[in-house]
């Protein structure tokens, strides 16, 4: 199921170079392509940023991508072709930015609200224990009783 | 205290959006400022038997300027560089991006010239090696070859007086 699907995006991407006017050198490695693709789904496009490099038919993408099947032709890692194009690009290619200080809230931030959350609920409901049950007195309870009774009866 | 917290809600996030949403998302900060220029050796458009590295306009400070003729917004940028190369306070060397030659030249030949030298990169491959994104970007960089500036986008009297002005101040340019 995994493979048919992988095979049909890469058709689709194939026949998508093929509109980009791009020359399809490598359709004969398939491995490449797909550990391409594969990294290529992680990467920003900067021209349409809200598409991957994988899925992107913008000119850049197109070269991007070619850069990165030829660097892994050359036999260089997955990490070493993210440097290549965090070096040239920025972090800003990355999908998934890494860990470092600038990005300490964007990572820490969910854990953040749901400790502040967390603080909020623990208050509230500790709020809730302390409120005493209202005290009423027994006469003013059997007026109520009364009047309620007369109520029902009108009715 | 308790009737202000909606107020108080309401304030910080008006204070992340203002600041959000006034950010321009299409500027890609460039991890290249204050890196030195990338090498290459590629051919002169007009000489295409020489070569032009970076390394050539060591002791100046230059201007790097990547074009093409296919692009519209360097068509916006054009009669600002060539005022620019008019006033000759520093060479302005352009890089023809992705394009055909004659284009390239039947465009400069028409619009003008303001480059002092123009080298092609039909393949783009330095435009990838200097992370260009957008046609036209302008690399400010400076006479031991560092890198100190870059615009993406058309460079305006605007983003001059701004942005290129104050660095060449320092660099006594």
């Amino acid at each position: 199921m995994t493979m048919r699907f992988s095979s049909i995006v890469f058709c689709a991407l194939l026949s998508c170079q093929a509109f980009a006017g791009e020359a399809v050198p490598n359709a004969e490695d398939p491995v490449i392509e797909q550990r391409m693709n594969k990294l290529a789904e992680d990467l920003r496009c900067l021209v349409c940023q809200n598409e991957s490099l994988a899925g992107s038919r913008a000119d850049l993408a197109a070269d991007l991508r070619r850069e990165i099947r030829e660097q892994m032709h050359a036999g260089k890692s997955d990490k070493e072709v993210v440097a290549y194009l965090t070096n040239r690009y920025g972090d800003f290619v990355l999908y998934k930015p890494p860990f470092k200080p600038v990005t300490f809230l964007l990572w820490l931030g969910p854990a953040l609200f749901l400790a502040v959350g967390g603080v909020i609920w623990f208050f509230t409901l500790r709020r809730r224990r302390n409120l005493a049950t209202p005290q009423i007195s027994e006469a003013a309870r059997q007026q109520a009783a009364k009047l309620l009774a007369e109520e029902e009866d009108k009715q | 205290m308790k009737r202000f917290i909606p107020f108080i809600v309401f304030a910080v996030l008006a204070t992340f959006f203002y600041v959000g949403l006034s950010r321009n998302p299409r500027e890609v900060p460039s991890p290249f400022i204050g890196k030195p220029a990338p090498a290459f050796a590629q051919p002169q458009l007009f000489e295409p038997a020489k070569t032009f590295s970076p390394k050539d306009m060591q002791g100046q400070v230059w201007l790097f300027n990547v074009w093409a003729s296919w692009c519209v917004s360097c068509r916006d940028e054009h009669p600002y560089l060539v005022e620019l190369a008019k006033a000759k306070r520093l060479p302005i060397v352009g890089l023809n991006y992705k394009d055909k030659p004659e284009e390239a030249k039947a465009w400069l030949a028409q619009l003008g010239n303001p480059y002092s030298l123009a080298v092609v990169d039909p393949e783009g491959r330095v435009g990838i090696d200097y992370g260009v994104y957008g046609v036209p970007e302008t690399y400010l960089i400076d006479r031991a070859g560092v890198i100190r500036y870059k615009q993406t986008g058309p460079v305006t009297p605007q983003v001059w007086q701004e942005k290129f002005e104050p660095l060449l101040k320092e660099l006594g340019v």
